[in-house]
C-alpha cells in the first residue's frame, strides 16, 4: 500500500507548472456535518473547506462516506447536524435544484447518464438551467426558441471538442463504452458551466492512457476556467500528481487534512489504508 | 442506391437538428403529405379503389387519425417523461364532454353567492381547444402526485382517475345536459362559416389538427422540454442534481399530453361518433392507446403512428383474411384472436425490441442506406 | 338501534368482501415478493382458473360422474391447466426478459393479461358460467340483539376461512422452508440470485404455479358469487388499491388491505353514496388508495425506499 503513495510522474503530464492559477478564498465550507441512515453513521461530524480555484481530493478507504459527502453538498441527502457554506450562505437543507442554480454541478461514481438519449442531447440536458424559452416558443421551434437552441448548440460542440468525443455525437450513451460514458459524464457536468465541481471517482476503471487524458482535461478545466474541484479518488498517483490539498475519511470520520505531501505522511493516513484499525 | 446520405453536408446546426435531416426522407415526406391531403380526397371523390365507399374513410382513416393524435399525447406521457398514466380514456372523456359543454352554452347557478356563470355556446374550434385545456387541468391535478408517488403507484393514481371520471360522466346529469338516454349528440361542425359534414371533409379536418399537433409534438421532444422529460424519465434523479425540476418537467408532461389527449377526445367524439356515451372512454380505451404506444414505440412521435395503424387494422384483418380464404370465423373468436395476438405481440416487442415498431422502422431505413450492398 | 344494526351489517358484509379482495391480492403479493413483478395478469388467471374448473366440473356431470369425485377431478385439472400456464409463462416470456427492469417485466404482463383472456375464452368458452361449491344463501345471527338478526353471506365467511387458511400456509411456505428463503433473495435481486446458485427459472415457475393455485382458490370463492364470466379480470384491477393500502410485499399487509378497502367500499357506497348518486363503489377504493399514497408514497406497510446514487 505505502509504494502506491508516491508520485507517478508519467501521469503528471500537465503538470501545474507555467500555470497563473490563484487560489482564492474559502468558497465551500463543511462544518461539523453528521449524517446517518437508521443506525448506519455515514459521516461523523467532519469539518473542512474548499478554496475557490483549487483542486481539493476527499480520499479514503471504502465505506468511508466520501460519495455521501458529495451528496450532502449537493443537497441530495440532508444532514443531521452541521451547516454547509456556499459562497458566503449558509445552510442546513438545500435542494438540489438549488445547489445545481449556484454553480455545483457533478459526476457520479456509478454513471448516472441518461441511456435513453445519444450524447449530444445529454449533455445539452446539462444547459437545461441556462436555457429560458418558454413552451410556446418551443412548440414552434422557431425565433427565440431555434436561436436558443443553436445558441447552446455551438456551448455544447466546444465541449464535445475539448473532450474529443465528436465521433459519438449521435451515438446513444448506453452503447458506448465504460471510458467514453465517463467522459461524456464529464462533459454534461461542465455543460453547467459549474464553479463547483464534483467528480465521484472520474477515472475508475480507467486504463493509464484514459486515465491521463482525463487529469487532461481536469487540470485545463481548473487551470483555464477557475473552476474549483473536489475529487473523489483512489488512485492515489492521480491525487498527489493533480491536487493541492487532501482531506481524509475513515468510516466517516476525518483523520487527515492537508497538502498531498502532509497527508501522504501522516501515519494514521497510512494505518488506515494499511487496515491498521485504530 | 437510392437512400444514401453521401454529399448531403449540414452547414448549420439548425440544418443538423431538423426533424428530417436526409434529403430522402424529406422527398418522401412531401409526397406522403400530397397523397394524404390531395391524394386521398381525390380518390374518395372519384370513388376509386381502395376508397370505393365511405368506409375506408370512415372507420379507418378518420379513427386512425384520431388515435394517432391521442397516442401521441400518451407517447409524451409515458414514453417520453416515463410515467406511467392508465387512465388516458378518462382524459379524452374530459375533452369531448367539456367540449360539448362549451359547445352547447355553460350555464352553472351559484345560488348561494347570488351569482351565476353563463357562457354563451361556443363556435366548434374554440370549444373543442376548451375541451383540451380542461383535460390539461385535470391531468395537472393528477399529475401532483407524480412529484412523490413513481412507476406503480402512479399507476394506481391514474386509475383512480380513470374510474372517477366514468363515474363522474355517468352519474352528473349536468354533463349531458339532463339527456335522458344518457348519450349525447355532437353539435354541428362549423369551421368559420363552413360546414364539414361529408367523410371527406371530416377526413380533412382531423388530418389538420393531426398534422400541426404532430408538427409541435415532434418540435417539443425535439427542444429543451423533451430532454428535461427524458431525463426525468432516464435518472430523474440524476436530472434534478443538474438543476433540472422535476415539478415543472412532470407537470408539463402532464399537461401537454393531457391537452392533446383531451382535444382527440373531442375529435373522436365529435367528428368521428358524432353521439357518444361514457363508454367509450372506459379503461379498454385506456389500455389501447398504452397498446398503441407501447408496439407502435415508446418515445416516438411516428411510432405513436404505427402503433395506431396496428392496433386499429388488426381486427379488420383478423376478420377479413379468413373470410377471404373461406373460413368462417365468428365475431367472439375474432375478438379473443386479437387478444391473443396483441397480447402476443407485446410481449414479443418487449423481449426482442423493446422501442417498437418505430426502431424496426429505422433499422431498416439504416439498412436501406447499404442496399443494395450486404455491408 | 336500528340504525347500528344497519351499520354492523354493512361493515360485516364489507369486511368480508374485503377478505375476498385479499385472495386475489394474495397473488400478486406472492409473485412480486418472488419476483419483484407486478402481475397484472392475476385477474386473467383467476378467470383462466375458473373456467377450467367449471367446464370441465360441468362436463364430467353431464356425463354422470358423481358430484363430489368431479369437483376433485376438476381442481386437479384446473390446477393442471395453471401449472402448465406457469411453464409457459415462464419460458417464453420472463425467461427471455430476465433482467429487465420492472417496467418492462409489467409491460410483459399486460401483455400476458391478454393472451389468457383471449386463449382461456376461446379454448373454455366465453358465457356466464355458474358455479355451485359452496351454499350461496345466508345466515341471520344476532337475532336476539338486532331486529330479525344481521344478514351474513355464506359465501363471505367460507371465503373468509379459505383467506386465513392461505396466509397461513403461505406464511409457513415463505419463512420456514428453503424455497421460500430462496425467493425472497430472488426478489431482492435477480441477477445476484442467479449468481449464488439459485436456479431461478425453477423458482419463477414454482411461484407462478403457486400464485395459479392461489387464482384458483380465489376462482371458487369469486366464482360461486358471481359466476365465472369475464368481468373477473377487473378484480386484479381492484387488487391494486387493497395492495397500495397493504404494501406490496405483505402477506398480512394483503389482508389488513382487503378488509379497509371491502370496508370502506361497502360504507362509502351506503353511507356516503346518499348523497352524491350511487355507484360510489366503483372509484372509492382507487381515490382512497390515492389519499393513502399522498401521506405515505409506499403504502401503509411498504418499505421506505432509500434511493442511491
Amino acid at each position: 500500500m505505502k509504494a502506491d503513495v508516491q508520485e507517478r510522474p508519467e501521469v503528471a503530464g500537465v503538470a501545474h507548472a507555467g500555470s497563473d492559477r490563484v487560489i482564492g478564498d474559502v468558497v465551500l465550507s463543511v462544518e461539523n456535518v453528521s449524517l446517518a441512515f437508521g443506525g448506519v453513521k455515514a459521516i461523523s461530524d467532519v469539518s473542512f473547506d474548499i478554496r475557490k480555484g483549487e483542486i481539493r481530493a476527499i480520499i479514503g478507504p471504502n465505506g468511508a462516506g466520501k460519495t455521501s459527502m458529495l451528496n450532502v453538498i449537493n443537497g441530495f441527502y440532508h444532514p443531521n447536524q452541521g451547516t454547509i457554506t456556499f459562497k458566503g450562505r449558509k445552510r442546513s437543507v438545500m435542494r438540489p435544484y438549488i445547489a445545481a442554480s449556484q454553480g455545483i454541478s457533478r459526476t457520479f461514481q456509478n454513471l448516472a447518464l441518461f441511456k435513453g438519449m445519444s450524447t449530444l442531447d445529454n449533455i445539452m440536458a446539462g444547459r437545461a438551467l441556462k436555457m429560458r424559452r418558454g413552451l410556446l416558443w418551443q412548440a414552434l421551434h422557431w425565433g427565440p426558441a431555434l436561436s436558443e437552441e443553436i445558441k447552446h448548440r455551438e456551448a455544447v460542440e466546444k465541449i464535445i471538442d475539448f473532450l474529443e468525443i465528436q465521433h459519438i455525437r449521435k451515438a446513444p450513451v448506453g452503447k458506448l463504452p465504460y471510458g467514453l460514458q465517463k467522459r461524456v459524464e464529464l462533459g454534461r457536468a461542465l455543460a453547467m458551466e459549474p464553479e463547483l465541481l464534483l467528480l465521484d471517482e472520474p477515472m475508475a476503471g480507467m486504463n493509464l492512457e484514459e486515465k491521463k487524458d482525463m487529469s487532461r482535461y481536469i487540470l485545463t478545466v481548473n487551470d483555464q476556467l477557475g473552476t474549483t474541484v473536489a475529487l473523489i479518488e483512489h488512485d492515489m498517483g492521480v491525487v498527489m500528481d493533480i491536487s493541492d490539498r487532501v482531506v481524509v475519511l475513515e468510516y466517516g470520520r476525518k483523520i487527515a487534512d492537508g497538502t498531498p505531501d502532509e497527508v501522504q505522511r501522516d501515519q494514521r493516513v497510512i494505518d488506515a489504508y494499511l487496515g491498521i484499525s485504530h | 442506391m437510392l437512400y444514401r446520405e453521401a454529399g448531403q453536408f449540414k452547414t448549420s446546426y439548425a440544418a443538423d437538428m431538423a426533424i428530417f435531416p436526409i434529403r430522402q426522407d424529406r422527398i418522401a415526406l412531401i409526397f406522403l403529405l400530397l397523397f394524404a391531403f390531395v391524394g386521398i380526397p381525390l380518390l374518395a371523390n372519384f370513388q376509386l379503389w381502395p376508397l370505393g365507399s365511405d368506409y375506408m374513410l370512415r372507420a379507418i382513416l378518420i379513427p386512425f387519425l384520431i388515435l394517432s393524435l391521442a397516442a401521441i399525447g400518451v407517447n409524451i406521457l409515458v414514453g417520453y417523461c416515463g410515467q406511467i398514466s392508465l387512465g388516458s380514456g378518462a382524459f379524452m372523456a374530459i375533452g369531448a364532454y367539456s367540449a360539448y359543454k362549451f359547445g352547447t352554452g355553460v350555464h352553472i347557478p351559484l345560488e348561494f353567492l347570488g351569482t351565476e356563470i353563463k357562457i354563451a355556446a361556443l363556435p366548434v374550434l374554440p370549444s373543442i381547444l376548451l375541451g383540451g385545456l380542461m383535460s390539461a387541468i385535470v391531468g395537472i391535478l393528477f399529475g401532483i402526485p407524480s412529484l412523490r408517488i413513481k412507476g406503480l403507484y402512479l399507476a394506481v393514481a391514474t386509475l383512480a382517475a380513470q374510474f372517477f371520471f366514468d363515474w363522474v360522466f355517468l352519474r352528473v346529469k349536468w354533463f349531458t345536459n339532463y339527456a335522458p338516454s344518457g348519450s349525447v349528440n355532437a353539435p354541428e361542425l362549423s369551421f368559420f362559416g363552413y360546414l364539414v359534414h361529408s367523410p371527406i371533409e371530416r377526413y380533412l379536418l382531423c388530418l389538420i389538427f393531426v398534422t400541426i399537433f404532430a408538427l409541435i409534438a415532434k418540435n417539443l421532444v425535439r427542444g429543451n422540454i423533451g430532454r428535461q422529460w427524458m431525463a426525468i424519465r432516464d435518472m430523474d434523479i440524476a436530472a434534478e442534481l443538474m438543476g433540472i425540476r422535476p415539478l415543472y418537467a412532470k407537470l408539463s408532461a402532464f399537461a401537454i399530453s393531457s391537452f392533446i389527449v383531451g382535444v382527440a377526445g373531442a375529435l373522436w367524439a365529435f367528428v368521428y361518433l358524432g353521439s357518444w356515451e361514457p363508454l367509450a372512454f372506459n379503461i379498454d380505451r385506456s389500455l389501447q392507446l398504452l397498446f398503441m404506444v407501447i408496439i407502435g414505440g415508446l418515445g416516438s412521435i411516428l411510432g405513436s403512428f404505427l402503433g395506431a395503424a396496428f392496433i386499429l387494422i388488426l381486427p379488420i384483418l383478423l376478420d377479413q383474411v379468413p373470410h377471404a380464404l373461406g373460413v368462417p370465423v365468428s365475431v367472439e373468436t375474432v375478438s379473443h384472436l386479437v387478444f391473443i395476438v396483441t397480447g402476443g405481440l407485446i410481449c414479443y416487442l418487449l423481449i426482442v425490441e423493446p422501442h417498437g415498431f418505430a426502431r424496426l422502422w429505422s433499422i431498416a431505413k439504416e439498412k436501406l442506406r447499404l442496399w443494395p450492398f450486404p455491408y | 338501534m336500528v340504525v347500528f344494526g344497519q351499520f354492523l351489517e354493512v361493515l360485516i358484509g364489507g369486511l368480508l368482501a374485503g377478505v375476498l379482495y385479499s385472495l386475489v391480492a394474495l397473488g400478486f403479493v406472492l409473485i412480486f415478493k418472488a419476483s419483484g413483478v407486478f402481475n397484472f395478469a392475476q385477474g386473467a388467471m383467476v378467470l383462466l382458473a375458473g373456467l377450467a374448473l367449471v367446464r370441465s366440473l360441468d362436463f364430467m356431470v353431464a356425463r354422470g360422474i358423481p358430484t363430489w369425485a368431479a369437483i376433485v377431478l376438476a381442481l386437479m385439472f384446473a390446477a393442471v391447466v395453471m401449472a402448465i400456464t406457469a411453464a409457459l409463462i415462464q419460458k417464453f416470456v420472463l425467461g427471455p426478459l430476465v433482467n429487465q427492469d420492472g417496467l418492462s417485466l409489467f409491460m410483459a404482463t399486460i401483455g400476458i393479461t391478454f393472451v389468457i383472456e383471449g386463449a382461456g375464452q376461446m379454448i373454455f368458452g366465453s358465457d356466464v358460467y355458474p358455479l355451485r361449491l359452496f351454499p350461496t344463501d345466508a345466515w341471520f345471527i344476532l337475532g336476539g340483539i338486532f331486529d330479525g338478526g344481521l344478514l351474513v353471506s355464506k359465501i363471505d365467511v367460507w371465503g373468509g376461512l379459505i383467506a386465513g387458511a392461505l396466509v397461513a400456509v403461505l406464511a409457513i411456505f415463505f419463512q420456514r422452508t428453503k424455497t421460500g428463503r430462496a425467493l425472497r433473495a430472488v426478489a431482492d435481486d435477480h441477477a445476484a440470485a442467479e449468481s449464488v446458485g439459485i436456479p431461478i427459472t425453477w423458482i419463477w415457475f414454482v411461484v407462478w404455479l403457486v400464485a395459479g393455485l392461489v387464482a384458483l382458490t380465489a376462482a371458487t370463492v369469486w366464482g360461486t358469487k358471481l359466476g365465472v364470466q369475464f368481468s373477473i379480470v377487473f378484480l386484479a384491477l381492484k387488487a391494486l388499491p387493497v395492495l397500495i393500502i397493504g404494501g406490496f410485499t405483505s402477506v398480512p399487509g394483503a389482508i389488513v388491505g382487503g378488509l379497509i378497502v371491502g370496508a370502506g367500499e361497502k360504507i362509502a357506497e351506503v353511507y356516503l353514496g346518499q348523497l352524491i348518486g350511487g355507484g360510489i363503489e366503483y372509484w372509492f377504493a382507487y381515490v382512497l388508495a390515492l389519499a393513502v399514497l399522498l401521506v405515505r408514497p409506499q403504502g401503509l406497510f411498504g418499505e421506505r425506499i432509500i434511493e442511491r446514487i
